[in-house]
């Protein structure tokens, strides 16, 4: 369902993505891994679409369509989330009104009507009941004053609300205690199915123990360097990413 | 990045919809200000002497006023000869007695601004009253008002039917010698809306006056007196437009309200006068005196106002707390864009005990606009543990247009506590990025994240007013992105 091909992404005149090639089927979840720099957030930005990235070369295809042709919320209109690694404050909407107006666009954009006030709270109430989220966050501003643990639950849960066909995770576990990442686990777990896929950018296994992936890939200095199953994971947390730094011929072999 | 400044800039830029002028027959008088024309301008309206004394009181000492230039605006000179003082639609006969007797033309203008004034209104539980140019034309729901004893009618009227009311409290807040627009209006207003709500009364709809300006090279000077007798509790609306014009246009009112004790009034205003065009060419000059006086115990006065319009704003609609435990609020949108400016705030003039006082300021920068925030806390001796609290916040919308705060504080008594807060923000891409990730375009982003920070202003304006200063606001923000 997500198809990158040999992509290359500069920011300010320096290649972050140098080349990357990704392909994700429907119902697959993968992993990526990699040292802090690495490039996994321009990965996710450029997936989403935020500006100030320039794509050099290669190609994104969403079931085939050309992503990068897309604007942002065209993209997220046919069915692409992210779950930001830094969600944003936005003070003086209500949490639930913002979503409201996000599901809205969207049923706007398949020509659908606006959504029934009542069938939207039912769904609002059954997805709240799943991230284990107070109903008080509701009436709050869009993550404003949200502790960092309440704003990636706050993600998961616009997530879960939005159903979207394809999610990246941009570091959704960190800053979270083991109770809180196995509630954001659960939401994403609950959510995988045969149509869905995921890509999940994590620094920890231990997140993987919970959503366990089909795939791991790591992401060094731009590019996948190494790819594999959920093994990978616990290697990577073992011996850490030193071995790519010293070893520069292995990891372009393993790539 | 700078696509997104840009982008904003775009948004902030649309067409003014109320720009269109009526055609109508009206009777103006001709340009040029001196003692005569005040006297026609009394005599039109078959005003008794004391009044006609007022305004000529009024006249001679604006001839000893200069144009107050403390205000952080910028215009050139305005030539007071080259205005006309009054413009009104031509009746026959003796003018409409009742609605169905309104010029069709008129009605079909405030049909096209969607104010109703019809008794249809009725659903819409709002009775209006609607000055064109410099008379009142028509007030909906008068009689059923009267059966509680409310006075709701055009200024012209109260002075043949209530002058007793009229002469006590005319200029009691606002005197004539207050302040150069407030001494000129004293002189040459033309008419307005009065209001009088009875003792223990409260008024059960809402009370609004629709200001339209028409004619050209004419100043309005409308003056609104509110007063609300012990116990009684009102709110008040009003809303401005006027035709898209080159040329300049001076608006110049005066409102007061006075609330006696225990006494409520809540005056909400939506402006939204012809800003002027892209370059600045044309607009409303709105300088405006507003202000109420707190004379009861525990009454209480808020300003509500959502300020779109005009080429220059300066206006500080303000309380005087002079009863003991008075309460008085501000609650304030005001929205620059292109080459608009504002100097808007309010003063809090803390006398009676335990008085307190709110000054919430939002002012939302865009193009080319300035904003300023001034505002005045003023606690005298007398005021014993007054209370103010003051939030000052700005947004700008790209990077030329400005945000300025003037606070003055002059605090007399020991026992006051004075609170200020102050911010200055952006929107900023990542919040749009994060709105156009959940699917909302960047047009819809800007006017969800703009009314959240309008957010605790609206909140203060009656309901069906809150949904239609967000439309506007969007309205002003809406640009050809989409
Ligand atoms: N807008 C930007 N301007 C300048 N440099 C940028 C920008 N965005 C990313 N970079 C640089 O690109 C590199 C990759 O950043 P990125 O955020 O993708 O890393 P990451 O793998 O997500 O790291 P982390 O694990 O710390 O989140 C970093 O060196 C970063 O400084
Ligand atoms: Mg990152």
């Amino acid at each position: 369902m997500l198809e990158i091909r040999n992509l290359h992404v500069t920011v300010e005149d320096r290649e972050i993505l140098q080349g990357i090639d990704l392909t994700i089927r429907p119902g697959e979840t993968h992993a990526i891994m990699g040292p802090n720099g690495s490039g996994k957030s321009t990965l996710a930005n450029v997936i989403a679409g935020r500006e100030g990235y320039t794509v050099t070369a290669g190609e994104i295809l969403f079931d085939g369509k050309d992503l990068l042709e897309m604007t942002p919320e065209t993209r997220a209109c046919e069915g692409l989330f992210l779950a930001f690694q830094y969600p944003v404050e936005i003070p003086g909407v209500a949490n639930l009104y913002f979503l409201k107006a996000a599901v809205n666009a969207v049923r706007k954009y398949r020509n659908e009507p606006p959504v029934d006030a009542m069938d939207f709270w039912e769904l609002v109430q059954e997805r709240m009941k799943l991230v284990k989220m107070d109903e008080s966050m509701l009436k709050r501003s869009v993550n404003e004053g949200f502790s960092g643990g309440e704003k990636k639950r706050n993600e998961v849960f616009q997530m879960a609300v939005l159903q979207p066909r394809f999610a990246v995770m941009d570091e959704t576990d960190s800053g979270l205690d083991i109770d809180a990442l196995k509630v954001v686990a659960d939401g994403v777990n609950a959510l995988r199915g045969p149509e869905r896929g995921f890509l999940v950018i994590t620094h920890y296994q231990r997140l993987l123990d919970y959503i366990v992936p089909d795939h791991v890939h790591v992401l060094f200095n731009g590019r996948i360097v190494r790819s594999g199953g959920k093994e990978l994971a616990v290697e990577l947390e073992e011996q850490g990413y030193a071995l790519y730094n010293e070893e520069p011929g292995r990891a372009r072999r393993a790539a | 990045m700078t696509d997104s400044t840009s982008t904003l800039e775009r948004l902030a830029a649309s067409d003014y919809k109320y720009g269109f002028i009526t055609d109508i027959e009206q009777d103006t008088v001709p340009p040029g200000l001196n003692e005569d024309v005040v006297r026609l301008i009394s005599a039109k309206k078959q005003e008794p002497d004391w009044l006609l004394e007022w305004r000529l009181q009024a006249y001679r000492h604006w001839l000893t006023l200069k144009q107050p230039e403390w205000a952080r605006v910028e215009y050139p000179p305005i030539d007071y000869q080259a205005l006309s003082y009054y413009s009104a639609p031509k009746q026959k006969g003796d003018g409409p007695k009742s609605l169905d007797e309104v010029d069709p033309e008129l009605r079909r203008t405030y049909e096209k601004l969607g104010i109703p004034l019809a008794e249809q209104a009725i659903l819409a539980g709002v009775a209006v009253d609607a000055v064109f140019d410099s008379v009142s034309v028509a007030t909906s729901y008068k009689g059923r008002l009267a059966e509680q004893g409310i006075v709701f009618c055009s200024f012209s009227e109260a002075v043949h039917e209530h002058p007793e009311l009229v002469r006590q409290y005319l200029g009691s807040v606002v005197p004539y010698r207050d302040n150069y627009y407030a001494t000129l209006n004293s002189a040459v207003f033309s008419d307005g809306s009065f209001v009088y709500i009875p003792p223990g009364v409260r008024c059960p709809m809402e009370l609004s006056t629709y200001f339209r300006i028409n004619a050209s090279n004419t100043g309005q000077f409308e003056r609104t007196l509110i007063i609300a007798d012990e116990g009684a509790y009102v709110s008040y609306l009003e809303g401005c437009t006027a035709p898209m014009r080159d040329e300049n246009q001076l608006h110049a009112a005066v409102v007061e309200l006075v609330a006696l004790d225990n006494a409520t009034i809540k005056y909400s205003t939506v402006q939204n006068w012809y800003p002027g065009d892209a370059e600045g060419r044309g607009g409303i000059y709105n300088f405006v005196t507003k202000r109420g006086l707190c004379k009861g115990r525990d009454s209480k006065i808020s300003w509500t106002q959502v300020e779109t319009g005009s080429a220059i704003t300066w206006k500080y609609p303000s309380c005087v707390l002079r009863g003991d435990n008075s309460v008085g609020e501000f609650y304030s949108v005001a929205l620059t864009r292109d080459y608009q400016q504002a100097d808007t705030g309010t003063k809090m003039i803390h006398i009676g005990k335990n008085t307190r006082s709110t000054i919430v300021s939002k002012g939302i920068s865009a193009g080319h606009g300035q904003n300023a925030y001034r505002g005045l806390v003023k606690v005298l001796p007398t005021a014993e543990n007054a209370r103010n609290y003051s939030q000052c916040d700005s947004l700008l919308m790209g990077d030329q247009c400005g945000a300025h705060t003037f606070p003055y504080l002059q605090i007399q008594n020991p026992t006051a506590q004075v609170e200020h807060e102050a911010s200055t923000s952006k929107i900023s891409e990542d919040q749009i990025f994060y709105c156009q990730q959940r699917g909302i375009s960047t047009e819809d982003a800007v006017s969800l994240i703009v009314n959240g920070f309008c957010k605790e202003v609206f909140k203060e304006l009656p309901m069906e007013f809150a949904v239609e200063a967000q439309k506007l606001i969007e309205l002003k923000l809406e640009g050809s992105v989409g």
